[in-house]
This record gives structure tokens, sequence and C-alpha cells, in this order.
């Protein structure tokens, strides 16, 4: 049976759906443009990640210094 | 086959409109803790991209309208007591409190880790501390436990612009500081202005508010006091790095018509008060909205004027507290 009564609330939760969906549009855009910021800003992306990488080890690079 | 009930009333959880949820993170309250805490991020000494910038703006406006949140779930029984805030979406039976609770606890988690990874820890645990002392501090505890309520509640109002300045910075420093205290401070005679001539119906909400509990002459002398106590920190930010001789002109003379105008206010009777509709109270409390509002424009001035060589030059006299 197709609904053919229109209440106030189903205005109301269009609405409300429609609003949700906008923010969480805007909330990944600025996400992914704050991604794109922070990649791009040239700070170090290393991290220790279970091997040893002799460029994260500071007596390594004193020593090649030298 | 719920579509087809009609009998869905307004308070069913779940059913609120959009607007009502928006309402319930206090509005009016963001908007000045947008332009605070933008005025905080660009005089601010430091650099942030435009993107990230942005995001914190967007994540401590949210992280206050979360605290909005919070607090209308708290104080729903006095909302809904009093008829300035019989409206509000939980005491019109628009939003279930536990929507607002779950809200509002959500909102601040996503707010402060967000603030955190766009710009740096201490700004996140800054606006965490900040949502903590608005919802725990002062709506929990002082607000129905003391009429200082509103001197210490400030503080909650005064944490954003130093929110702004340690998302760029990193650091809090003597100028965040004097940002702080400068709302701090102006937050009393602002609000017992405005609690003299809005006969609010706190005492049946139980709300000890210093009207109520001391009385107006006392809350008269209050305001002059408060006002006093501003004026140095008001003054003192125009010689740091943030000041500076637009600044500091225009704070002189306002902080002059403010004292003037809590003069005005101590030495009414409330007959008098009464007689010409409480025209000096009314006067007195959109002057101090003005009065904050140009002393943070006074701040973004100096920001933008210092970028002009010969008034550089000039304005570094002024800077006396800069070595701090």
């Amino acid at each position: 049976m197709a609904i053919t009564r229109e209440h106030e609330l189903h205005k109301r939760r269009s609405g409300r759906n429609v609003g949700l969906a906008v923010t969480l549009v805007l909330f990944i855009g600025l996400v992914f443009g704050l991604t794109i910021v922070k990649v791009s800003g040239g700070s170090s992306l290393e991290a220790f990640d279970h091997s040893y990488r002799p460029t994260l080890d500071p007596d390594h690079v004193r020593f090649q210094q030298r | 086959m719920t579509d087809l009930r009609t009998d869905i009333s307004y308070a069913t959880p779940g059913e609120g409109s959009f607007s009502d949820y928006v309402a319930l993170l206090k509005p009016r309250v963001m908007s000045l803790v947008v332009f605070t805490a933008l005025v905080g991020m660009l005089v601010a000494p430091g650099n942030l991209h435009p993107v990230e910038a942005l995001a914190a703006i967007i994540f401590i406006a949210l992280g206050a309208g979360a605290s909005g949140a919070l607090n209308m779930w708290w104080d729903a029984d006095i909302d809904q007591v009093m008829k300035r805030t019989a409206k509000r979406p939980i005491p019109a039976g628009k939003i279930a409190p536990g929507e607002a609770l779950g809200l509002g606890m959500a909102l601040s988690g996503l707010s402060v880790i967000m603030l955190w990874l766009a710009t740096n820890a201490l700004a996140g645990f800054l606006l965490a501390f900040t949502i903590f002392f608005y919802t725990v501090i002062y709506s929990m505890w002082l607000k129905r436990a003391t009429p200082q309520n509103i001197v210490i509640g400030g503080a909650a109002g005064a944490f954003p612009p130093m929110v702004g300045w340690v998302a760029v910075t990193g650091s809090i420093s003597l100028e965040a500081c004097l940002m702080f205290m400068l709302i701090f401070m102006w937050t009393p005679p602002h609000f017992w202005a405005l609690a003299l001539f809005m006969k609010s119906d706190y005492h049946k909400a139980k709300v000890p508010m210093l009207t109520v509990t001391h009385g107006r002459k006392a809350t008269r002398a209050h305001i002059l006091v408060y006002t006093i106590a501003l004026v140095p920190f008001a003054l003192a930010t125009g010689f740091t790095a943030i000041g500076g001789p637009v600044y500091l002109a225009l704070a002189v003379i306002l902080n002059l018509m403010f004292l003037h105008g809590a003069y005005a206010i101590w030495c009414r009777s409330e007959m008098q008060a009464e007689a010409d509709g409480y025209a000096t109270e009314k006067r007195v409390f959109r002057f101090s909205l003005a009065y904050l509002f140009l002393h943070f424009v006074a701040i973004l001035a100096e920001a933008a004027l210092v970028r002009v060589p010969a008034y550089a030059g000039f304005a570094a006299e002024f800077k006396l507290l800069e070595v701090f």
C-alpha cells in the first residue's frame, strides 16, 4: 500500500536526513583537506613499525655524521 | 508501518527537527566563541595552514556546542521552570534528555580529538578542560551552589582565545593569559547588569543569583568592584606583543566609559532605577557587549597595522611586557 498521507513528521525526518547528510559530507571534506595538508606539509611521517630502521636511530645518524 | 502512524508525538526520541539539534548547541554562544578564538589564532605568532586554521575554528566551535548540549541536558529541570528558557529543545519536548547527553558526549570527544590532530595536544587538552569546566564545574556544581557562579563560571567563556592562541603556538603565553583575563573579569559586571533589569525567575528555579541572595544594592557594588578589577588587565594587554598605541588609546576610552557606567549603576537606588525603567543598567549592559567586541577588534587591528613598517617601529616602544 502506497503512503498517501503526508504528515508533518515526514517533513521533519526528511529535513533531518538532509541536514545530517550535508554535515557528514562537509566533515569528510574537511578531514580529507586536513589529510592532504598534513601529508604535503613536509613533516616527517616516519615512525616505529616493529622493524629496525637506521634513519630512526639517533646514534646511527650521529655515527654517520662523524 | 511506523510511517503511517500519526500519533507520534514531537517528544518521541529521535524525532526532533535538524534545527532543534542545532539549537541544542547554543549557536549564539558558538558565534562569540568563534570570534574570540579566531582573534586568538590570527594574532598568535606562527603560521597555521588555512585548512588547519579552518578545522581548528570549526572544532573549537563544536566543542563549545557540545558543552552547550551537556549544559541543556543537566539544566533541563531549571530550563523548564524559567520563562526565558522554557522553549529550549528539551523542556519544549522536542528532544529527549538522553539524546542531548549522547550528542554532547559524542561531539565533545570528536571535537577534542580532531582539534588535537589538526593542531596540537595542548590545544586539544585545553578544549577538553573548557568543556569539563563548563559542564561539571559550572553547570553541575557552582550554578546551583553559590551566587559567585557567574564569576568562576565565566572562565569557560574566557578559554576560546587561549585555545586559538595555543592551536597556533603550541604553548601558553602572557598574551593568551591576558585575553583570558579580559573575558573572565568582564563576565561578572556584564551578567550582573543584565540580572538587575531582567526580572528573571531564578528564585523559582532555586538558582542562587547575586541579586536574589545578596540583594540588588550589593549587586550594584559588585559591578563597580569587578569593573575596577577588569581595567588593569584590559590596559596591560596594550603593553604586550598583541597590543600597541591604537589598542591602548581605544582601551583607555572604553575602560573610562565602562567605569563611568559602573559608577552610575552603583550610585543609583532601586527606586531611581524602577522610575526610568532601568535605563542606566540597560545602557551599561549594551555598552559591555561593545566593550569586549571592540577590545578584540583593536587586538586584530594591531596585528594588521604591525605589518606597516613605519607603524611597527612606533608600536614597538609600547610593548614593555613583551619580554615575558
